[in-house]
């Protein structure tokens, strides 16, 4: 195993020799990944009993889920409501403790930091969120907003310094910097996670992970955060982790994409691949659920996916996506299988992984 | 193209509400039609109006502050002139709606069995048991596995996509002629999205019905409409069948919406061009025609003018309220289908820079 | 569900003993003077105070005098013993229980089909003048003092004092069992009095919570179902906004059981409150810690009835 650097607050970080096996989804040796998470799990218990509550069960939240984020890359989390996604995040970013496994940032181990150690790190990855009307402090002007985390790592000591620091990263996505002192129910959703996005990154973080930032804004609106988004990685170098159900909105911003199914990630690769040939059965029943706006080429039958997510409280035996699957067999319900490379550049977790005759049925609806 | 009569036939409808800062134009003057069997999608934006012209369909909008005008003619009556009364006997009987969030739109504290026989009971008289029968048939048509055991549950018992089942299994209760499905699908996942598509057509073609699918997302309208009306500011800017709308839009608005989302089959690289700036206020409507203020292609007289409907040459029943000529508009169609960004069409096209 | 209930019963329980502990320490822990002279209160005879002295058992330790306390409410519901009234604390309560229970119940009746009443009729019509009056007219009942609203009343309408002689006076209070029909006409006014202030509030309460619940969105659905608007408003508007007053409504009843006294004062109704206010006066302990006990009880009730009802009334409550 390799060593691992001290957790003092603020100390180099430490030596990290990446003589481990290449991680699920990630290219071979090279750079350390900034983001490396391995085994995260992350159970809810379900309690009950009328004098002492007894744990009776646990809600599978995140269980057993591994990738890497290189520095720079866009990696996009995929799912529908109930994978785990948003809870991947929060686990990455501390805002929930993980029940076992490991989160690594800029290679140090971040699973179990507190205190000073952690607030030291939350320096250097930031969040946003979907909703644009909850998410902002409707009593505080955006000024406010913006400088808060100048204010909380003591930054930029001097008023003038914090307020020019405050409307130079306005200007930078977007907005007006004379409306410094406006409160947040004064602009629309679009300019509301742009706000968002100007505290996100008034820290100049490593990490940013955007989670669903576009779901709750108009079409019309959505292009112009996304092309923020896209904007803002470039010129500050970011890496970041965008999570949405939206498979165009995935394909569109990120370089990998990890497709996640009731806890545990099911097919990972980039996104050239996953799109053009996906191979789990998953990722297919996505790509062919998602309608085209096009009627000349979707209107021939596609294979539906039948039936509801299982209650991540009590999930399938083994494959998680047997109960759903239609190339299901007895194996898939005795053996978990593990996220393997299928050799068409992703990596995925089947026994029975989509042929390119079934690719080709998904893909008919597709063109160029 | 059908022959018959159209199911319903709104009429340069106006709807105006007065509030205490000021006239909001809701809708203003739209017309459009639906045959049995056929469905429209109604595509448009936050403030478009989409949702305000369907539950006036209904007499849902009449209220104190409302000033409504023109003619819904359903099957040749007048739904506008009808009287509370008769406007009752009408939803949920022969016109039914579902809407977009299918557990706050059930009633959080009555069985879904309850409020399935609520729908029943109020346009048949039928005794408690067949009314119950045929609650559990419902369910089971929706496609609620164990029918007869679920038309118990509550709303939060059961999951998004099957309340969004019970939602149109209440709807269909009465057998409608008409269902209008605002936003059904938004608030679902992608995969359980698929499920309530195919159920509507399926349903449709059972039951003959027509539906009106209102929404904002391009891909919904694609699969399910048969014709196809984009609205904006409370007006329609384009109708047209959904294969002619695709394979040739012709407003600048319709060209923001498809250049601005990403697809599953373009080109990664390209890039997405938002329509600039944010939907109108609906109080204070931009002058001349209400686009012409985030229209890339605006011209110096279309902050006068206001387009009316017209028709697309060589395409009688695509219409489209745009001042530019239709050459024109073929060609920057052209320009930014071939992944122009729309400063660039607008120098191909030959045209003078944006209106100051 | 069943689990929900015994441990809200449980938890019932554990207060109970709670607050009994508590009025141990209030009452005999605390003061700092001869608990044997304060239970005699104004009748310091040495006699009595030996024979007090004997009963609380003031020689043995302070944990065997809290035990036999304790037992002696439990199990024998026995409160001790008011050597003013020479009897015991239990019967005089039992005694004076179903006054205050006909006031409070009744009171709560008169107020809850008022104050739901106009809140309905003002939702239904808010922001015309019927709205605009009924809430002012609510507010002047709010801000109005009991005793003085009860004064007013008795000067008013009360058949020996007042101007219009409708009404029986103050202290006409009969038993229910003993005259049914003047038991009725003597409460009448003590109700309207216990009712007004809060039938206001719960007007205004239902008023704001069903204006938000006719917003909501399945209320659209409802109407989108054809149904009439009145059982729009009624089964499903008022069905919703009714749930927060039901349960402000089961803790107004239990704190007013235990805290009646001005209104049972100004109109002379042998009730608890007003045992209680006779006793502060002549120093009768026993009873004053009796009437602590009764009225805690009657929260702690109310609070588990309360919260047992609450998941009744709202299915997605229940799987707490």
């Amino acid at each position: 195993m390799s060593a691992r650097a001290g957790e003092q607050p603020g100390s180099a970080f430490g030596e990290e020799s990446v003589t481990v096996a290449a991680p699920p989804g990630s290219p071979q040796g090279g750079v350390e990944p900034l983001v490396r998470v391995r085994d995260l799990v992350k159970h809810f218990p379900i309690t009950r009993g009328i004098v002492v509550q007894r744990r009776i069960g646990a809600v599978k939240a995140v269980d057993g889920v591994s990738f890497d984020v290189q520095r720079g890359e866009t990696l996009g989390l995929v799912g529908e409501t109930g994978c785990g996604k948003s809870t991947t995040a929060r686990l990455i970013t501390r805002l929930l403790d993980a029940t076992a496994g490991e989160v690594r940032f800029d290679g140090r181990d971040i699973t179990r930091l507190k205190g000073p150690a952690l607030k030291a790190v939350r320096r250097e990855m930031q969040m946003i969120f979907q909703d644009p009307y909850s998410s902002l402090n409707p009593r505080k002007t955006i000024g406010s907003i913006i400088a808060e985390p100048f204010a909380i790592h003591r930054l930029e000591r001097g008023k003038g310094e914090r307020k020019r620091a405050v409307q130079e990263l306005m200007e930078m996505v977007g907005l007006n910097p004379e409306h410094y002192n406006r409160y947040p129910h004064e602009f629309s959703g679009g300019q509301r996670q742009r706000i968002g996005v100007a505290r996100a990154l008034a820290l100049k973080p490593k990490l940013l992970i955007a989670d669903e930032p576009v779901s709750a804004l108009d079409v019309s609106i959505q292009a112009q955060v996304l092309n923020l988004l896209r904007d803002m990685q470039r010129e500050l170098g970011l890496t970041m982790i965008f999570i949405a159900h939206d498979l165009s909105v995935i394909r569109h911003m990120c370089d990998r994409v990890g497709v996640m199914y009731l806890g545990r990630i099911v097919e990972i690769g980039p996104g050239d691949a996953l799109y053009g040939s996906p191979r789990h059965p998953y990722t297919g029943a996505l790509l062919s659920a998602v309608p085209v706006a096009d009627p000349a080429a979707s209107r021939g039958k596609r294979p539906t996916l039948g039936g509801d997510v299982p209650s991540p409280a009590n999930p399938p035996s083994a494959c998680r996506f047997h109960t759903r699957c239609p190339k299901a067999q007895e194996l898939c319900s005795i053996e978990d299988p593990p996220l393997q490379d299928k050799g068409t550049g992703t990596e995925a977790a089947c026994h029975f992984p989509l042929t390119p005759e079934e690719i080709a049925q998904i893909g008919v609806r597709s063109r160029g | 193209m059908s022959a018959a009569e159209p199911l319903l036939r709104v009429e340069d409808l106006r709807v105006e509400f007065h509030t205490e800062d000021g006239v909001v134009h809701a809708v203003d003057g739209i017309t459009y039609q639906v045959h049995r069997g056929r469905t429209l999608g109604i595509v448009g934006e936050s403030g478009s109006g989409k949702t305000v012209a369907s539950m006036t369909t209904l007499g849902l909008t009449r209220s104190q502050g409302a000033r409504i005008s023109g003619r819904i003619l359903f099957e040749g009556r007048d739904l506008l002139a009808l009287s509370e009364a008769e406007l009752r006997a009408v939803r949920g009987n022969e016109i039914a709606m579902i809407f977009q969030d299918p557990l706050s739109s059930l009633h959080p504290l009555y069985r879904v069995g309850f409020q399935l026989i609520e729908a029943i009971d109020a346009h048949r008289q039928v005794s408690k048991a067949k009314a119950r029968e045929r609650a559990i048939e419902l369910l089971g048509l929706v496609g609620i596995p164990d029918p007869a055991r679920r038309v118990d549950d509550y709303p939060h018992e059961f999951s998004g996509g099957m309340r969004q089942r019970a939602m149109i299994a209440m709807a269909l209760a009465n057998e409608p002629k008409l269902l209008i499905a605002d936003e059904p699908t938004t608030a679902l996942d992608v995969t359980v999205q698929a499920q309530i598509l195919d159920l509507l057509e399926r349903l449709q073609r059972e039951l003959d019905m027509a539906i009106v699918i209102i929404t904002h997302d391009l891909g919904v309208v694609a699969e399910m409409a048969d014709d196809i009306a984009v609205m904006y500011a409370g007006r329609i800017v384009e109708t047209a069948s959904a294969e002619l709308l695709f394979a040739g839009p012709e407003h600048p608005y319709t060209w923001g919406l498809l250049k601005s989302i990403p697809t599953l089959t373009g080109s990664r690289d390209e890039q997405l061009v938002p329509i600039p700036g944010t939907p109108p206020s609906l109080i204070n409507r931009p002058s001349g025609c209400h686009f012409h203020p985030r229209c890339p292609y605006a011209q110096p007289d279309h902050a006068r003018i206001d387009p009316q409907l017209e028709p697309v040459p060589a395409e009688p029943t695509h219409h489209v309220a745009c001042l530019l000529d239709a050459p024109t508009r073929r060609a920057l169609w052209g320009e930014l289908r071939a992944g122009r960004m729309p400063d660039e069409a607008l120098a191909a096209a030959g045209l003078p820079g944006e209106a100051s | 569900m069943t689990r929900y209930i015994i441990r809200r019963l449980l938890w019932g329980v554990l207060l109970l003993i709670l607050v009994s502990a508590l009025t141990f320490i209030f009452f005999r822990v605390f003061p700092t003077a001869d608990p044997a002279t304060l239970r005699a209160g104004r009748l310091q005879n040495p006699k009595i105070i030996a024979a007090i002295r004997h009963d609380l058992g003031l020689d043995k330790s302070l944990l065997t005098q809290f035990w036999i306390y304790m037992k002696g409410i439990f199990l024998h519901l026995d409160f001790g013993f008011s050597y003013y009234s020479s009897a015991s604390v239990k019967s005089l309560i039992l005694n004076r229980l179903p006054a205050t229970v006909s006031l409070v119940l009744g009171g709560a009746v008169v107020w809850l089909v008022t104050g739901v009443t106009i809140g309905i009729i003002s939702a239904v019509r808010s922001g015309t003048l019927l709205d605009r009056a009924s809430m002012g007219t609510a507010l002047v009942f709010v801000s109005a003092p009991e005793y003085w609203l009860g004064l007013i009343v008795l000067y008013l309408f009360a058949s020996d004092i007042g101007v219009f002689k409708i009404f029986p006076g103050a202290g006409s209070y009969v038993p229910l069992t003993s005259d049914p029909a003047k038991w009725f006409t003597s409460l009448i006014m003590p109700w309207f009095v216990v009712a007004a202030s809060t039938a206001a509030i719960y007007a205004r309460l239902v008023r704001g919570s069903l204006i938000e619940t006719m917003g909501e969105d399945y209320i659209r659905t409802a109407r989108a179902k054809g149904l009439t608007e009145r059982r729009v408003i009624l089964r499903h508007g008022v069905r919703s906004a009714i749930n927060p007053i039901l349960t402000i409504l089961g803790l107004d009843i239990g704190i007013l059981l235990g805290s009646a006294l001005l209104v049972e004062t100004v109109f002379n109704i042998p009730g608890i409150g007003r045992l209680n206010y006779d006793a502060i006066q002549h120093s009768d302990f026993p009873i004053v810690q009796g009437t602590v006990l009764i009225a805690a009880f009657f929260v702690i009730v109310a609070n588990i009835v309360v919260d047992i009802a609450y998941a009744y009334l709202d299915p997605r409550v229940r799987y707490s």
